[in-house]
């Protein structure tokens, strides 16, 4: 599904985020990313969400070469993919029902379907009954589902999420977790950027680990116990 | 079919969406609303009175006409043959014969004059012949019209006095343009008061617009809402000049009328012809739609999404 072939990115002012990054996604995979930060894994997400584009190197998405897709193009991407971000980006002015049918809005579905997935949504990070609330109402933790719910309304191929738990508590952490588990067992392919190693410890996957803008290593991690 | 039919729900949406926030901020929505509708109102208030100026200058088509005052004692014969001959010319649309007898008879029905008449021995006055030129003669024409008849031995005077309209059209061409000038500059400045209102919105907004582009919204997504609010401001401060411009001819009406008694009803009350109605909302609308699609240009590509 999305392939890195010796990608490169450079900022601006010469520091090199990654470098020479190569490694390949299949379609339905669950991958954590780890490392310290500053180890390139936010800049791996965004090279794929076209957030940032890559200095050297090709990202093909499902074929295609993203790194020189045209600034037109980026929206309609970009609504192949579901976000998932440390700080939620949710929208303080609007409940949290606008909040979770802003993808599908913006992707252009009917009212009708929109109403149905967006408290389809609202159930299964379990806040049907939050959806007149404003996202300052409520706790951290159901902020952060309400972003999950956000990224996975509209049923994107991929979900990438950064630092999803950063800001959330071990046993919350814990829950969000086994959300992205859930959407992942229906078929999502995912990307969780974390350095959260406790946590990844009981949690089963692939996980690749970043230093410096290079893969230290690549594998699948013991089930968990 | 669905795709189309949400696309216009969604427009549908946006329109009034635009309207419900300028609504939640009713004093700044309104005061901008004003603000347009006070630099739309005073070039169409110019552009009433120099339209209805010229077509009282137009109805004055009397004021062309010229008399002929014959030498004293010329025969009535003589006095028919002259009329009878501007009538024939192709200057002419019509020439009047008043002889000193009906003159006199005139005057005798005056109060004033009829006294004084009667105190004289005899007529005074001329045997007169009134001509009113066809439209087509020009100026230079009557010119020469008026030369070749005072020419004549049997012409005492021609009264020929067409100087203060032509300047009165001069006046109006005049102001016709300066209400041009005024028009487009006070539309430049439409443009740039919705265009920086726009301006406020979308730095308001900054965090939506991140959030939508990164989830996916197009250009054009993102760019609606702020055309409608422009859309908006444009259509309300058009209607809002309309009132603006019939309330000042309300306003008017009675002194208009007054003046226009005074001139033997020669003018019409002021009045908003459908076409500068047109006018005042197509360029209402157009600054409205330009100031935020300049805003929109400007502002919305520098506001990328920061993770």
């Amino acid at each position: 599904m999305i392939r890195f072939d010796n990608v490169t990115k450079r900022y601006d002012r010469g520091r090199e985020a990654l470098r020479g990054v190569s490694l390949e996604v299949a379609p339905g995979e669950l991958i954590f990313l780890t490392g310290h930060s500053g180890a390139g894994k936010s800049t791996l997400l965004k090279l794929i969400a076209l957030i940032e584009r890559p200095t050297r190197g090709q990202i093909l998405f499902e074929g295609r070469n993203i790194g020189r897709m045209p600034d037109r193009a980026i929206p309609r991407h970009r609504r192949q993919i579901g976000m998932v971000f440390q700080d939620h980006k949710l929208l303080e002015d609007h409940t949290v029902f606008e909040n979770i049918a802003l993808p599908m809005i913006i992707a252009g579905y009917s009212q009708r379907e929109i109403r149905g997935r967006v408290r389809a949504a609202l159930d299964r990070v379990g806040l049907l009954d939050k959806e007149k609330n404003t996202p300052a109402m409520l706790s951290t933790g159901e902020q952060q589902r309400v972003g999950i719910a956000r990224a996975v309304v509209a049923r994107p191929k991929l979900l990438i999420a950064d630092e999803p738990t950063g800001n959330l508590d071990p046993e919350l952490s814990l829950d969000i977790m086994n959300l992205f588990h859930q959407f992942n067992e229906v078929g999502v392919t995912m990307l969780i950027a974390t350095h959260d190693l406790v946590l990844l410890d009981r949690l089963g996957g692939r996980r690749i680990v970043l230093a410096e803008g290079e893969i230290r290593s690549d594998g699948n991690a013991r089930e968990p116990a | 079919m669905t795709t189309l039919k949400n696309y216009l729900i969604r427009h549908a949406q946006n329109c009034v969406g635009a309207l419900g926030t300028m609504t939640r901020q009713p004093l700044a929505s309104g005061l901008t609303i004003a603000v347009i509708g006070i630099a739309l109102a005073m070039p169409s208030a110019l552009n009433v009175i120099v339209r209805n100026g010229r077509a009282v200058a137009g109805g004055w088509d009397n004021i062309r006409d010229f008399s002929i005052y014959l030498e004293p004692g010329t025969p009535l014969a003589q006095a028919q043959r002259l009329q009878e001959q501007l009538a024939g010319n192709e200057l002419v649309a019509s020439a009047r014969l008043i002889s000193a007898d009906e003159a006199i008879i005139d005057f005798q029905n005056d109060p004033e004059f009829g006294e004084l008449l009667n105190m004289l021995a005899r007529n005074p006055l001329p045997h007169t012949v009134v001509v009113r030129p066809t439209a087509a003669a020009d100026a230079p024409a009557l010119q020469r019209l008026e030369g070749e008849l005072s020419a004549r031995t049997d012409v005492d005077m021609v009264k020929l006095d067409t100087e203060w309209v032509q300047r009165l059209n001069a006046f109006l061409d005049l102001a016709r343009r300066a209400v041009w000038i005024a028009a487009t500059l006070l539309v430049g400045a439409v443009i740039v008061i919705i265009g920086n209102t726009i301006r406020l919105d979308i730095q308001n907004r900054r965090a939506e617009i991140e959030v939508s582009k990164l989830l996916g919204a197009s250009d054009g997504f993102v760019r609606r809402p702020f055309l409608y609010t422009g859309f908006w401001y444009g259509l309300l401060g058009g209607l809002f000049a309309l009132l603006l411009l019939g309330l000042s001819l309300w306003l008017l009406s009675g002194p208009i009328e007054r003046l226009a008694a005074l001139y033997g009803g020669a003018f019409r009350p002021l009045s908003v012809d459908r076409g500068t109605v047109l006018a005042v909302l197509a360029g209402g609308l157009l600054a409205g739609l330009g100031g935020a699609w300049t805003a929109v240009a400007r502002h919305l590509a520098a506001i990328q999404p920061k993770v």
